[in-house]
Protein backbone atom coordinates (compact mmCIF):
# COMPACT_ATOMS: atom_id res chain seq x y z
CA UNK A 1 0.00 0.00 0.00
CA UNK A 2 2.73 2.67 0.94
CA UNK A 3 5.01 1.11 -1.91
CA UNK A 4 2.15 3.48 -3.88
CA UNK A 5 0.81 5.80 -1.50
CA UNK A 6 4.23 7.60 -1.20
CA UNK A 7 5.84 7.69 -4.27
CA UNK A 8 2.24 9.15 -5.82
CA UNK A 9 2.44 11.84 -3.00
CA UNK A 10 6.09 12.95 -3.94
CA UNK A 11 5.23 12.90 -7.75
CA UNK A 12 2.11 15.00 -7.14
CA UNK A 13 4.14 17.24 -5.36
CA UNK A 14 6.79 17.85 -8.14
CA UNK A 15 4.03 18.06 -10.91
CA UNK A 16 2.43 20.82 -8.18
CA UNK A 17 5.32 22.53 -7.48
CA UNK A 18 6.26 23.03 -11.55
CA UNK A 19 2.99 24.15 -12.23
CA UNK A 20 2.81 26.52 -9.92
CA UNK A 21 6.30 27.14 -9.60
CA UNK A 22 7.03 26.36 -5.96
CA UNK A 23 10.16 23.96 -6.32
CA UNK A 24 12.82 26.11 -4.71
CA UNK A 25 10.43 25.46 -1.21
CA UNK A 26 10.24 21.74 -2.61
CA UNK A 27 13.89 21.69 -3.19
CA UNK A 28 14.37 23.23 0.80
CA UNK A 29 12.13 20.81 2.13
CA UNK A 30 13.50 17.98 0.37
CA UNK A 31 16.99 18.89 2.43
CA UNK A 32 14.84 19.39 5.37
CA UNK A 33 12.80 16.32 5.53
CA UNK A 34 15.60 14.24 6.87
CA UNK A 35 16.41 16.73 9.57
CA UNK A 36 13.15 16.77 11.00
CA UNK A 37 12.46 13.03 10.68
CA UNK A 38 15.63 12.64 12.77
CA UNK A 39 14.52 15.23 15.31
CA UNK A 40 11.25 13.66 15.49
CA UNK A 41 12.79 9.57 16.06
CA UNK A 42 15.28 11.75 18.97
CA UNK A 43 12.45 12.90 20.42
CA UNK A 44 10.54 9.20 20.60
CA UNK A 45 14.26 7.80 21.44
CA UNK A 46 14.10 8.97 25.19
CA UNK A 47 10.93 7.97 26.02
CA UNK A 48 11.30 4.36 23.93
CA UNK A 49 14.61 3.35 26.31
CA UNK A 50 13.24 4.95 29.32
CA UNK A 51 9.84 2.63 29.04
CA UNK A 52 11.60 -0.40 27.08
CA UNK A 53 14.12 -0.61 30.21
CA UNK A 54 10.72 -0.02 32.77
CA UNK A 55 8.75 -2.69 30.89
CA UNK A 56 11.66 -5.35 31.13
CA UNK A 57 11.72 -5.30 35.14
CA UNK A 58 8.24 -5.42 34.72
CA UNK A 59 8.19 -8.69 32.71
CA UNK A 60 10.81 -9.84 34.62
CA UNK A 61 9.28 -9.76 37.86
CA UNK A 62 5.70 -10.79 36.08
CA UNK A 63 3.83 -7.89 36.27
CA UNK A 64 2.69 -7.30 32.72
CA UNK A 65 1.55 -10.65 32.86
CA UNK A 66 -0.14 -9.90 36.20
CA UNK A 67 -1.70 -6.88 34.52
CA UNK A 68 -2.82 -8.70 31.06
CA UNK A 69 -5.23 -11.24 33.23
CA UNK A 70 -6.41 -8.76 35.32
CA UNK A 71 -7.36 -6.63 31.85
CA UNK A 72 -8.01 -9.30 30.40
CA UNK A 73 -12.11 -9.63 29.84
CA UNK A 74 -12.11 -6.32 28.18
CA UNK A 75 -9.08 -7.30 25.90
CA UNK A 76 -11.21 -10.45 24.66
CA UNK A 77 -13.68 -8.36 23.21
CA UNK A 78 -11.65 -6.69 20.62
CA UNK A 79 -8.37 -9.53 20.62
CA UNK A 80 -10.32 -13.11 20.28
CA UNK A 81 -6.83 -14.48 20.01
CA UNK A 82 -4.80 -13.10 23.14
CA UNK A 83 -4.23 -15.61 25.47
CA UNK A 84 -4.59 -14.67 29.25
CA UNK A 85 -1.95 -14.80 31.98
CA UNK A 86 0.33 -13.51 28.38
CA UNK A 87 3.10 -10.74 28.38
CA UNK A 88 1.24 -9.81 25.20
CA UNK A 89 -2.02 -8.99 26.66
CA UNK A 90 -0.23 -7.01 30.05
CA UNK A 91 1.82 -5.36 27.09
CA UNK A 92 -1.52 -4.33 25.45
CA UNK A 93 -3.27 -3.22 28.37
CA UNK A 94 -0.67 -1.02 29.72
CA UNK A 95 -0.57 0.96 25.94
CA UNK A 96 -4.43 1.00 26.20
CA UNK A 97 -3.99 2.98 29.99
CA UNK A 98 -1.73 5.05 29.06
CA UNK A 99 -3.67 5.85 26.21
CA UNK A 100 -6.48 6.78 27.71
CA UNK A 101 -4.85 8.39 30.76
CA UNK A 102 -3.44 10.93 28.05
CA UNK A 103 -0.04 9.59 27.83
CA UNK A 104 1.11 9.78 24.72
CA UNK A 105 4.29 9.52 25.09
CA UNK A 106 4.35 6.45 27.21
CA UNK A 107 1.62 4.96 25.10
CA UNK A 108 3.98 4.94 21.82
CA UNK A 109 6.62 2.70 23.30
CA UNK A 110 4.53 0.27 25.52
CA UNK A 111 2.41 -0.05 21.81
CA UNK A 112 5.94 -1.21 20.09
CA UNK A 113 6.32 -3.43 22.93
CA UNK A 114 2.93 -4.97 22.12
CA UNK A 115 3.53 -5.30 18.42
CA UNK A 116 7.22 -6.85 18.79
CA UNK A 117 5.07 -9.48 21.38
CA UNK A 118 2.95 -10.17 18.58
CA UNK A 119 5.19 -10.38 16.00
CA UNK A 120 7.24 -13.05 17.88
CA UNK A 121 4.43 -15.89 17.55
CA UNK A 122 3.41 -14.45 13.83
CA UNK A 123 4.21 -16.82 11.91
CA UNK A 124 4.75 -14.59 8.89
CA UNK A 125 6.25 -11.76 10.38
CA UNK A 126 6.93 -9.39 7.15
CA UNK A 127 2.84 -9.68 7.51
CA UNK A 128 0.23 -7.72 10.20
CA UNK A 129 -1.74 -10.38 12.16
CA UNK A 130 -5.54 -9.99 12.41
CA UNK A 131 -4.77 -8.72 16.33
CA UNK A 132 -1.98 -6.62 15.17
CA UNK A 133 -3.92 -4.62 12.99
CA UNK A 134 -6.75 -4.08 15.69
CA UNK A 135 -4.13 -2.52 17.95
CA UNK A 136 -2.93 -0.28 15.60
CA UNK A 137 -6.62 0.81 14.12
CA UNK A 138 -7.04 1.09 18.23
CA UNK A 139 -4.40 3.16 18.50
CA UNK A 140 -4.93 5.42 15.62
CA UNK A 141 -8.05 6.48 17.60
CA UNK A 142 -7.30 9.13 20.74
CA UNK A 143 -8.76 7.46 23.18
CA UNK A 144 -7.79 10.15 26.06
CA UNK A 145 -10.22 11.27 28.76
CA UNK A 146 -8.83 14.66 28.97
CA UNK A 147 -7.77 16.23 25.87
CA UNK A 148 -4.25 18.08 27.90
CA UNK A 149 -3.17 19.79 24.44
CA UNK A 150 -6.67 21.25 23.07
CA UNK A 151 -7.70 22.26 26.40
CA UNK A 152 -4.53 24.23 27.27
CA UNK A 153 -4.49 25.68 23.66
CA UNK A 154 -8.24 26.87 23.67
CA UNK A 155 -7.85 28.72 27.16
CA UNK A 156 -4.33 29.75 25.49
CA UNK A 157 -6.46 31.45 22.69
CA UNK A 158 -9.34 32.60 25.18
CA UNK A 159 -11.73 30.11 25.33
CA UNK A 160 -14.51 30.73 27.86
CA UNK A 161 -14.82 26.91 28.57
CA UNK A 162 -11.82 25.33 27.31
CA UNK A 163 -12.72 21.93 28.47
CA UNK A 164 -16.68 22.30 27.07
CA UNK A 165 -15.93 19.96 23.88
CA UNK A 166 -15.18 16.98 26.46
CA UNK A 167 -18.42 15.09 25.84
CA UNK A 168 -18.51 15.98 22.36
CA UNK A 169 -15.00 14.73 21.73
CA UNK A 170 -15.70 11.56 24.27
CA UNK A 171 -19.01 10.81 21.77
CA UNK A 172 -16.63 11.23 18.83
CA UNK A 173 -14.13 9.52 19.60
CA UNK A 174 -16.11 6.66 20.25
CA UNK A 175 -17.84 6.44 17.41
CA UNK A 176 -14.87 6.34 15.21
CA UNK A 177 -13.11 3.77 17.69
CA UNK A 178 -16.38 1.67 17.06
CA UNK A 179 -16.02 2.35 13.26
CA UNK A 180 -12.22 1.57 13.21
CA UNK A 181 -12.45 -1.69 14.63
CA UNK A 182 -15.62 -2.91 13.40
CA UNK A 183 -14.49 -2.20 9.29
CA UNK A 184 -11.12 -3.95 10.63
CA UNK A 185 -13.35 -7.23 12.12
CA UNK A 186 -16.02 -6.94 8.73
CA UNK A 187 -12.69 -6.95 6.41
CA UNK A 188 -10.79 -9.73 8.17
CA UNK A 189 -14.20 -11.77 8.18
CA UNK A 190 -14.45 -11.13 4.15
CA UNK A 191 -10.54 -11.85 3.94
CA UNK A 192 -10.67 -15.16 5.85
CA UNK A 193 -13.86 -16.18 3.96
CA UNK A 194 -12.18 -15.31 0.43
CA UNK A 195 -9.95 -17.67 1.72
CA UNK A 196 -6.71 -15.18 1.85
CA UNK A 197 -3.70 -17.35 3.84
CA UNK A 198 -1.64 -14.54 4.95
CA UNK A 199 0.89 -14.93 3.06
CA UNK B 1 0.23 19.71 41.18
CA UNK B 2 -2.38 17.64 39.50
CA UNK B 3 -3.18 14.25 39.49
CA UNK B 4 -1.58 13.75 35.72
CA UNK B 5 1.83 15.08 37.19
CA UNK B 6 1.49 11.53 39.64
CA UNK B 7 0.70 8.92 37.33
CA UNK B 8 3.93 9.09 35.53
CA UNK B 9 5.79 8.43 38.57
CA UNK B 10 3.67 6.08 40.61
CA UNK B 11 3.78 4.25 37.62
CA UNK B 12 8.07 3.98 37.40
CA UNK B 13 8.21 3.64 41.04
CA UNK B 14 5.73 0.72 41.77
CA UNK B 15 7.40 -1.21 38.44
CA UNK B 16 10.80 -0.93 40.28
CA UNK B 17 9.55 -1.61 44.26
CA UNK B 18 7.06 -4.75 42.45
CA UNK B 19 10.80 -5.89 40.48
CA UNK B 20 12.75 -5.75 44.16
CA UNK B 21 9.97 -7.43 46.30
CA UNK B 22 10.17 -10.32 43.19
CA UNK B 23 14.52 -10.09 43.65
CA UNK B 24 14.89 -9.26 39.84
CA UNK B 25 18.03 -6.98 39.40
CA UNK B 26 16.27 -4.14 38.33
CA UNK B 27 19.04 -1.62 37.09
CA UNK B 28 20.52 -4.58 34.78
CA UNK B 29 17.06 -5.10 33.42
CA UNK B 30 16.34 -1.31 32.63
CA UNK B 31 19.60 -1.28 30.98
CA UNK B 32 18.88 -4.19 28.76
CA UNK B 33 15.32 -2.52 27.96
CA UNK B 34 16.95 0.44 27.38
CA UNK B 35 19.17 -0.95 25.08
CA UNK B 36 16.36 -2.44 23.05
CA UNK B 37 14.49 0.66 23.11
CA UNK B 38 17.42 2.02 20.78
CA UNK B 39 17.44 -0.59 18.56
CA UNK B 40 13.92 -0.01 18.09
CA UNK B 41 14.62 4.07 17.26
CA UNK B 42 16.82 2.44 14.41
CA UNK B 43 14.02 0.46 13.01
CA UNK B 44 11.64 3.55 13.19
CA UNK B 45 14.17 5.73 11.66
CA UNK B 46 14.23 5.31 7.74
CA UNK B 47 10.12 4.80 7.57
CA UNK B 48 10.23 8.18 10.13
CA UNK B 49 12.12 10.14 7.38
CA UNK B 50 10.34 8.81 4.56
CA UNK B 51 7.28 9.89 5.93
CA UNK B 52 8.44 13.42 6.85
CA UNK B 53 10.14 13.91 2.90
CA UNK B 54 6.50 12.92 1.36
CA UNK B 55 4.66 15.41 3.85
CA UNK B 56 6.91 18.35 4.06
CA UNK B 57 7.43 18.21 -0.06
CA UNK B 58 3.51 18.08 -0.70
CA UNK B 59 3.03 21.15 1.47
CA UNK B 60 6.13 22.95 0.14
CA UNK B 61 4.87 22.08 -3.61
CA UNK B 62 1.50 23.80 -2.53
CA UNK B 63 0.07 20.47 -3.73
CA UNK B 64 -2.11 20.67 -0.16
CA UNK B 65 -3.46 23.68 -1.48
CA UNK B 66 -4.51 22.00 -5.06
CA UNK B 67 -6.23 19.01 -2.94
CA UNK B 68 -7.97 21.52 -0.39
CA UNK B 69 -9.76 23.75 -3.73
CA UNK B 70 -10.57 20.31 -5.44
CA UNK B 71 -12.14 19.73 -1.85
CA UNK B 72 -14.33 22.62 -1.25
CA UNK B 73 -17.27 21.71 -2.85
CA UNK B 74 -17.86 18.70 -0.89
CA UNK B 75 -16.88 20.35 2.20
CA UNK B 76 -20.34 22.09 2.27
CA UNK B 77 -22.54 19.03 1.29
CA UNK B 78 -20.48 17.46 4.86
CA UNK B 79 -21.52 19.92 6.99
CA UNK B 80 -17.63 20.84 7.48
CA UNK B 81 -16.93 24.42 8.34
CA UNK B 82 -15.07 25.53 5.28
CA UNK B 83 -12.12 26.67 7.30
CA UNK B 84 -11.75 23.34 9.10
CA UNK B 85 -11.27 21.55 6.17
CA UNK B 86 -7.02 21.79 5.94
CA UNK B 87 -6.87 20.74 9.32
CA UNK B 88 -9.17 17.50 8.23
CA UNK B 89 -6.54 16.70 5.57
CA UNK B 90 -3.45 17.23 7.06
CA UNK B 91 -4.31 15.65 10.75
CA UNK B 92 -3.87 11.83 9.15
CA UNK B 93 -1.00 12.76 8.08
CA UNK B 94 1.16 15.05 10.49
CA UNK B 95 0.82 15.93 13.55
CA UNK B 96 3.35 19.18 13.59
CA UNK B 97 1.38 20.10 10.92
CA UNK B 98 -2.17 20.07 12.09
CA UNK B 99 -1.33 21.14 15.47
CA UNK B 100 0.13 24.76 13.70
CA UNK B 101 -3.16 24.53 11.39
CA UNK B 102 -5.33 24.48 14.59
CA UNK B 103 -3.27 27.41 16.24
CA UNK B 104 -4.06 29.43 13.36
CA UNK B 105 -7.64 28.09 13.30
CA UNK B 106 -8.13 29.19 17.13
CA UNK B 107 -6.39 32.50 16.56
CA UNK B 108 -8.73 33.74 13.32
CA UNK B 109 -12.09 31.92 14.53
CA UNK B 110 -11.62 31.84 18.34
CA UNK B 111 -12.18 29.08 20.18
CA UNK B 112 -15.71 29.24 20.89
CA UNK B 113 -16.85 29.77 17.64
CA UNK B 114 -18.56 26.72 15.69
CA UNK B 115 -15.55 26.16 13.03
CA UNK B 116 -12.97 26.82 16.81
CA UNK B 117 -15.31 23.83 18.76
CA UNK B 118 -15.39 21.56 15.73
CA UNK B 119 -11.58 21.48 14.63
CA UNK B 120 -11.31 21.43 18.97
CA UNK B 121 -13.33 17.82 18.66
CA UNK B 122 -11.32 16.64 15.98
CA UNK B 123 -8.15 17.34 17.42
CA UNK B 124 -9.68 15.57 20.54
CA UNK B 125 -10.58 12.80 19.06
CA UNK B 126 -8.04 11.68 15.97
CA UNK B 127 -4.35 10.96 16.52
CA UNK B 128 -2.11 11.55 13.48
CA UNK B 129 -2.83 7.76 11.61
CA UNK B 130 -0.33 7.13 9.31
CA UNK B 131 2.36 8.17 11.71
CA UNK B 132 0.87 5.86 14.58
CA UNK B 133 1.01 3.15 11.15
CA UNK B 134 4.63 4.33 10.10
CA UNK B 135 6.30 3.92 13.98
CA UNK B 136 4.14 0.52 15.12
CA UNK B 137 5.01 -1.49 12.04
CA UNK B 138 8.22 0.53 11.10
CA UNK B 139 9.34 -1.14 15.07
CA UNK B 140 8.84 -4.57 14.08
CA UNK B 141 9.66 -4.65 10.34
CA UNK B 142 6.04 -5.48 8.84
CA UNK B 143 5.69 -4.68 5.02
CA UNK B 144 2.64 -5.86 4.72
CA UNK B 145 -0.33 -3.90 6.80
CA UNK B 146 -3.25 -5.23 4.90
CA UNK B 147 -6.39 -3.38 5.61
CA UNK B 148 -4.88 -1.42 8.45
CA UNK B 149 -4.85 1.90 6.41
CA UNK B 150 -8.64 1.60 5.21
CA UNK B 151 -9.54 0.67 8.54
CA UNK B 152 -7.54 3.67 10.26
CA UNK B 153 -8.48 6.31 7.51
CA UNK B 154 -12.59 5.04 7.46
CA UNK B 155 -12.45 5.95 11.48
CA UNK B 156 -10.75 9.02 10.57
CA UNK B 157 -13.22 9.70 8.34
CA UNK B 158 -16.30 8.90 10.63
CA UNK B 159 -14.89 11.52 13.27
CA UNK B 160 -14.27 14.59 10.84
CA UNK B 161 -17.68 13.57 9.63
CA UNK B 162 -19.54 13.08 13.11
CA UNK B 163 -17.62 16.22 14.37
CA UNK B 164 -19.81 18.99 13.37
CA UNK B 165 -22.71 16.52 13.74
CA UNK B 166 -21.35 16.19 18.14
CA UNK B 167 -20.71 19.92 18.51
CA UNK B 168 -24.56 20.83 17.28
CA UNK B 169 -25.85 18.03 19.68
CA UNK B 170 -23.48 18.82 22.76
CA UNK B 171 -22.90 22.48 22.54
CA UNK B 172 -25.78 23.47 20.03
CA UNK B 173 -24.93 25.80 16.71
Amino acid sequence: MMNIIWPAIIIFSFFAAAALGNMSDVSAALIEAGNSGVQLGIKLLGMLCLWSGLMRIASYSGLTEKIGSLMYPVLKLIFPKLRKNSEVAGAVSMNLTANILGLGNAATPLGIKAMKLMNQENKNPLTATDDMIFFVVMNTAAMHIIPTTVAMLRSQYGSTDPMEIMPAAWFNSFAALAAGITAAKILSLCLRKKGEKTK
Amino acid sequence: MTFTDWILPVTAVFIIVYGLIKGAPVMDCFLDGAKEGFDTFLNILPSLIALITAVSVLKASGGLDVILWFMKPFASLTGIPSDVLPLVLLSPVSGSGSLTMYEELLKAAGPDSFSGRVASVIMGSTETTFYAVTVYYGAVGVKRTRFTLAAALLADCVSFLLAPVSVAMFLGK
